[in-house]
C-alpha cells in the first residue's frame, strides 16, 4: 500500500483553509472577546437589547421564510416529480432553476422591480385601486426577497427526492383503497422527511446570513447581517461586528449540522 | 396509477405561479434596462443606450469580474483536485475532519469570513488593496464545490486499483495523478469549474467587504448602480449579468443531462 504518500496532495487546500479562514476565525472570535471597558464584546452582545431585537428579527424572518418556501415547493417538487413528459418540461425546469445563480444584490433589485416605488405590483394597484402599493423596502420585501432566493434551491431537492419515491407502494396503497390524502400523509411526506429537513436548514441558513438582499432593500432593516455591517463601517465597532459574526456564524453552521445529522443529507448555505 | 386532477391541477397551478414569481422580476428587468424610459412605458421605445452607457460606466467591473473568475479557478482547481483524491482515498478521521471543515466558509455567513479575513490580512501592505484579496476570499468560498464535483466523479471509476496497478508498473505518484486520476475525474472537474465561475463572478457578501474603490467587481458596481443610478441603467447593468452567466448555466445544465458519468476508458502513461 503506497496510499499515506497522496495525503501530501491535500497540504496545499489544508494550508490555505488554515491560513484564511481557520486561523482568522479564531482571531476574530479573540477580538469579540477582547475587553473594552471592563467587558467584553460578548457580553455587550448578550445584554444588550437591541442584538436580540436584530437576532429574533433574523430568526423570525428566516423561519416564516424558510417555511412558506417548504409549503410552495412541495406542490412544484411532486408535480414535476409526477409528470415526466410533457411539451416544455425542460424549459419549464430552466426557468425555475436560472435564479439559482443570482447573488442576494440582484435578487434585491428585483424585489424592488416587483414591489418597489416603481414597482409591478404598485402600477397594477394604483390602476385597481387608485392607491400605489409599496412593500419591498422592509421585512415584508426582505421576506420575499429570502423566498425568491431559496425557492429554486428548495424545488430541486424537493423534485429530486420525490421522484425517488417507489411508486409501486403508492399503487399498493390506491388497490387497498387509501384515499389520495391518506396516500401523501402516510407515503409521500414521510418518503419527503429527510429532503424537507435538508431543503429547510440550507434555506433557513441562507436566510440568516443574507446580506445583500437586504442591504439593497434597505440599509436600517434591522436583521443581524445589516446590524453587523453597521457596526463594522459605521460605528468601527469591531469587537461588537467581531462577536455578532461569530454568534451568526455558530447559529448557522449549528443549523445546517443538525438538519444533516437528522436527514443525513448534506446541506449547505449557497451564495 | 391514476393521480386525482385535483391534485395535478393544484401543482400545476402552483408549479406556474413560482416560475411567474420567479421570471416575471427577471423580465421586468431586462425590459427596463431596453426601454427608453421605463416610467413612460414601452410606447417610449427600446433602446440600447443604457447598455452602452452601462458600458462605459462599468467596463472595468465587468473585465475585473472575468480576471476574478479565472484566477479563483486556477487556484480551485490546482489546490482542490488533488484535495478531492485524497478525500476519495482516505475514509480516516483527519481526512473526514478536512472535508467538513473545508465546507464551513459556504455553511458560515460570507460576512463574518470577511471580517475575519480583513482583521487578520488587512494590515499586509500590497494585499488589502489588490484583486488577490478579494480572489483567496472567493477560492475559500468556492474550493468546496470544486472538490465535491471533482470527488463525484472519482467514486464512480475504481481508481484506487488503477491507481496501484500503474504503481506496481513503476509510475511516478505524479504521472499516476495526471493520467489516472485527471482524466477520470474530467467531467466532475468541468461542472466543478462551470460552478466554479458561476459563483465567483455573483459574489457579493465577501466581495462588498474585501473591495476597495480601484478593486471593484461586477456584483460590487451593481450594488452601486442599484443604489444611485437611473432604474434603466440600473436594469441594463443587470442585463449585462445575466447574458454573462446564461452561457455557464447552459453549460451546467448540458452537464448535467449527460448524466455526468465518468469516462471508463482510461489512458495510462506508457
Amino acid at each position: 500500500m503506497k496510499r499515506p504518500g497522496w495525503m501530501w496532495f491535500a497540504v496545499p487546500a489544508a494550508t490555505l483553509f488554515l491560513a484564511f479562514w481557520l486561523l482568522p476565525m479564531a482571531g476574530l472570535a479573540l477580538i469579540g472577546a477582547e475587553s473594552r471597558n471592563g467587558q467584553s464584546a460578548y457580553w455587550a452582545v448578550l445584554t444588550g437589547t437591541q442584538y436580540w431585537v436584530s437576532l429574533f428579527n433574523t430568526v423570525a424572518l428566516s423561519l416564516a421564510a424558510t417555511v412558506a418556501t417548504l409549503v410552495v415547493s412541495l406542490p412544484v417538487g411532486r408535480f414535476l416529480a409526477r409528470h415526466r413528459r410533457f411539451r416544455g418540461r425542460r424549459l419549464l425546469i430552466s426557468l425555475l432553476m436560472f435564479p439559482l445563480a443570482f447573488p442576494g444584490v440582484v435578487v434585491g433589485f428585483l424585489i424592488i422591480l416587483l414591489a418597489g416605488r416603481q414597482g409591478i405590483i404598485g402600477a397594477l394597484t394604483k390602476w385597481l385601486t387608485g392607491s400605489t402599493m409599496v412593500f419591498a423596502y422592509g421585512m415584508a420585501g426582505l421576506f420575499l426577497g429570502y423566498l425568491y432566493f431559496s425557492l429554486p434551491r428548495c424545488v430541486g431537492v424537493l423534485t429530486a427526492a420525490a421522484e425517488q419515491i417507489d411508486q409501486s407502494l403508492l399503487e399498493a396503497a390506491c388497490t387497498l383503497g387509501a384515499s389520495p390524502w391518506r396516500r401523501f400523509m402516510d407515503i409521500e411526506l414521510p418518503a419527503l422527511t429527510p429532503a424537507l429537513i435538508g431543503a429547510g436548514a440550507m434555506s433557513f441558513a441562507t436566510s440568516m446570513g443574507a446580506f445583500g438582499t437586504a442591504f439593497t432593500l434597505a440599509t436600517q432593516i434591522d436583521v443581524l447581517p445589516i446590524t453587523i455591517y453597521n457596526e463594522f463601517t459605521n460605528y468601527a465597532n469591531i469587537p461588537v461586528a467581531a462577536a455578532l459574526s461569530i454568534v451568526l456564524g455558530l447559529a448557522t453552521w449549528a443549523v445546517l449540522y443538525v438538519a444533516h445529522s437528522l436527514a443525513g443529507t448534506r446541506a449547505s448555505a449557497g451564495a | 396509477m391514476k393521480t386525482s386532477t385535483t391534485d395535478t391541477r393544484l401543482g400545476l397551478a402552483v408549479t406556474l405561479a413560482v416560475a411567474a414569481f420567479l421570471i416575471g422580476p427577471v423580465i421586468l428587468s431586462v425590459l427596463a434596462g431596453l426601454t427608453n424610459n421605463y416610467f413612460v412605458g414601452l410606447s417610449s421605445g427600446l433602446t440600447l443606450r443604457w447598455v452602452a452607457e452601462v458600458w462605459s460606466l462599468y467596463a472595468d467591473t465587468i473585465w475585473r469580474s472575468f480576471a476574478v473568475a479565472l484566477l479563483t479557478l486556477v487556484i480551485c482547481t490546482l489546490v482542490g483536485v488533488p484535495a478531492a483524491w485524497v478525500l476519495t482515498l482516505h475514509h480516516g478521521r483527519l481526512a473526514r475532519a478536512l472535508e467538513e471543515l473545508l465546507t464551513l466558509p459556504v455553511a458560515v455567513p460570507g460576512l463574518a469570513s470577511a471580517l475575519a479575513l480583513i482583521v487578520s490580512w488587512g494590515t499586509v501592505s500590497g494585499l488589502r488593496g489588490s484583486v488577490w484579496f478579494i480572489v483567496i476570499g472567493h477560492v475559500l468560498f468556492t474550493l468546496p464545490f470544486m472538490v465535491r464535483a471533482a470527488r463525484a466523479s472519482m467514486q464512480g471509476a475504481d481508481l484506487a486499483t488503477l491507481d496501484e496497478a500503474a504503481s506496481t508498473l513503476g509510475a511516478t505518484r505524479m504521472q499516476r495523478f495526471m493520467h489516472i486520476v485527471v482524466p477520470n475525474a474530467a467531467p466532475g472537474i468541468v461542472t466543478g469549474a462551470l460552478t466554479v465561475l458561476t459563483l465567483s463572478i455573483g459574489e457579493f457578501n465577501l466581495t462588498w467587504l474585501l473591495h476597495t474603490p480601484l478593486t471593484k467587481t461586477l456584483p460590487v458596481g451593481l450594488a452601486d448602480s442599484y443604489a444611485s443610478m437611473r432604474l434603466e441603467i440600473a436594469s441594463a447593468y443587470t442585463l449585462v449579468f445575466l447574458l454573462m452567466l446564461i452561457p455557464l448555466l447552459v453549460g451546467l445544465q448540458w452537464l448535467a443531462a449527460r448524466g455526468d458519468r465518468p469516462i471508463s476508458t482510461t489512458r495510462t502513461s506508457s
